[in-house]
């Protein structure tokens, strides 16, 4: 098989895309939003709960999608977990960066080589969106937009 | 070896049909292509290149309007590809054809210039549920501004649509019936003829989007009856840009206008404006006039190769495909109408539609992945998109042994 295709499809994404992490609705969300890609159809929904200190305590989503928007959905649960909410959004732009094949600057030591598993997208360029379709989602929710799209 | 049986169209020569189409020379990743994308626009054959370009470059200039030697001839050749397309599609008059951009342009046409003027608040719409949006959405702005309602007629199971459905949907209230004759995703040849003479039995005018069902088989409006048909120029192996609307020459006197600007007036004054009589009244602005040579070119091309002969070859191979793809683990075909054209759609149980084509992409086979633009459709049949594969004149036995192999390697991807 292609070798880009390894890339894409590595064991871990696959892993990810059968075996979602913190999927479904949380109930105690004070952030919620909606990423939905016109172009496929594909639509997710992300949920956050921001303590009084603005820590990220819990995260979840739901929705259906893709292979690598699933899976980068729940690489994303699992990253923004217990974080402070500065520290997620220097990740989400490293994140972002990365997967676009630019320079993930940003992305440091630990998190840049767990995120790195989704950086083979970035060979396939109709495929970028589906990875970044939960990441603009969770931007949303941290500004309260409620909304994101890409296409 | 695939172990299809022969060939029983044996005088078709796809190997010289293929020597016509440049691009299918080409390799994709490394892979021949095989390009099996055909219901989202096909490949275009030399002869429409060439006469494009033999055009341009020897007979150009605007149409209707100089007096000059190069206008006269320009003209010539965009009324004889007007002739060339109501020949296509057996229509009474010239007068009947009217070019547009595509095949959403002419459905729009309708609904701007035939429907939009007749619709009262609450009066209805009916469609079926396996319309491509283009067929949806010009109806929807009459439901939006103008109250107009839509009333969806649904398929069954294996994607057939019962005309008699179509007509237990027409109330009073009906005031156009807006039927695909052949379903982009499912692949459903419709009913066309039973459609017409239910709905005309209860007064009421039908519409077909006939951009899938007049590349497959012989299409003649006026045996089918309908009232308007439209078509697209890409599908059927001629240029982007350009298509037409048949539209039966008793409506086109009530129908106003569509856009406004030079070609389609009688007079211009201060005070006034008058307009030409049809094709002319909906064709405002210069025309897509190197299209229509081309598209004129692509319908010979067709006819040339016969259209029925193409229709069979083109079923031989998405029958195998079909058949192939139901023996593989996991796999559930979407659409096994009786009647059918050459459109299949699955889906892969466990692999979504982009990832099942992203990864028959790198093995050079190009297929369609997603809602194909029939959102509605998905919905009936509980999916978020399919993958498709769409047969064209020139594919081939091999080319189904390609699908079949590169979605085995998808299953091997993902186990």
């Amino acid at each position: 098989m292609d070798e880009s295709l390894r890339e894409l499809y590595q064991e871990i994404i696959l892993d990810h895309s059968r075996h979602p992490r913190h999927f479904g609705a949380l109930a105690t969300a004070s952030h919620v939003a909606e990423g939905y890609n016109p172009l496929c159809g594909d639509r997710v929904k992300v949920y956050l709960k921001v303590d009084e200190d603005g820590r990220i305590a819990d995260v979840s989503f739901e929705g259906r999608g893709c292979a690598i928007s699933v899976a980068s959905a729940s690489l994303m649960t699992e990253m923004l977990k217990g974080r402070k909410i500065d520290d997620a959004e220097a990740l989400m732009g490293g994140f972002l960066r990365m997967v676009k094949g630019e320079d993930a600057g940003g992305l440091e030591g630990d998190d840049r080589e767990r995120l790195e598993v989704m950086a083979g997208v970035s060979a396939f360029p109709m495929r970028v969106k589906c990875a970044t379709l939960a990441w603009h989602a969770m931007k949303a929710a941290l500004v309260n937009e409620g909304q994101a799209r890409t296409e | 070896m695939n172990a299809e049986p022969q060939m029983k169209n044996r005088s078709y020569d796809v190997a010289a049909l293929r020597r016509d189409f440049p691009i299918l020379a080409r390799e994709v990743h490394g892979k021949p292509l095989v390009y099996l994308d055909n219901a989202a626009s096909a490949q275009k054959p030399k002869p429409v290149l060439d006469a494009m370009m033999a055009f341009v470059t020897s007979e150009y200039a605007n149409v209707h309007r100089g007096v000059h030697y190069l206008s006269g001839a320009a003209t010539e050749r965009y009324e004889e590809a007007r002739w060339c397309v109501r020949r296509f599609l057996n229509a009474a008059h010239e007068e009947e054809i009217i070019f547009t951009k595509g095949g959403t342009e002419a459905i729009n046409l309708v609904a701007a210039s035939y429907l939009g003027p007749r619709i009262e608040p609450g009066d209805e719409i009916v469609l079926s549920v396996m319309e491509h949006h283009s067929n949806i959405v010009p109806w929807h702005f009459l439901r939006e501004r103008q109250g107009a309602v839509l009333k969806w007629v649904d398929v069954s199971n294996g994607g057939e649509l019962d005309p008699a459905d179509v007509a237990r949907a027409i109330t009073e209230k009906t005031k156009l019936v807006a039927i695909s004759h052949m379903s982009n995703v499912l692949g459903t040849k419709t009913d066309l003829h039973e459609i017409v003479r239910l709905a005309h039995a209860k007064g009421v005018p039908v519409l077909a989007d006939g951009c899938q069902g007049a590349v497959h088989g012989t299409v003649d409006v006026q045996e089918l009856d309908v009232d308007f048909y439209a078509v697209t120029g890409h599908k059927l192996y001629g240029p982007t840009g350009i298509g037409a609307l048949y539209a039966k020459r008793a409506h086109l006197k009530t129908m106003r206008p569509y856009q406004g600007g030079g070609e389609m007036i009688r007079e211009v004054t201060r005070a006034n404006v008058t307009y030409a009589d049809a094709p002319m009244r909906f064709e405002a602005g210069t025309p897509p006039i190197v299209q229509a040579v081309g598209l004129a070119v692509a319908l010979d091309y067709l006819d040339s190769v016969g259209r029925e002969r193409i229709a069979a070859h083109e079923m031989e191979l998405a029958r195998a495909a079909t058949r192939r793809l139901k023996e593989m683990n996991g796999i559930s075909i979407i659409g096994e109408a009786k009647d059918k054209g050459p459109i299949v759609s699955f889906e892969a149980i466990g692999i979504h539609a982009h990832d099942l084509a992203t990864i028959l992409d790198r093995e050079g086979v190009a297929v369609r992945g997603g809602h194909h633009c029939a959102q509605p459709l998905m919905e009936r049949f509980n999916v978020a998109g399919t993958a498709r594969a769409s047969f064209g004149l020139y594919n081939t036995m091999e080319e189904v042994d390609a699908l079949i192999a590169a979605v085995g390697e998808a299953r091997k991807v993902f186990g």
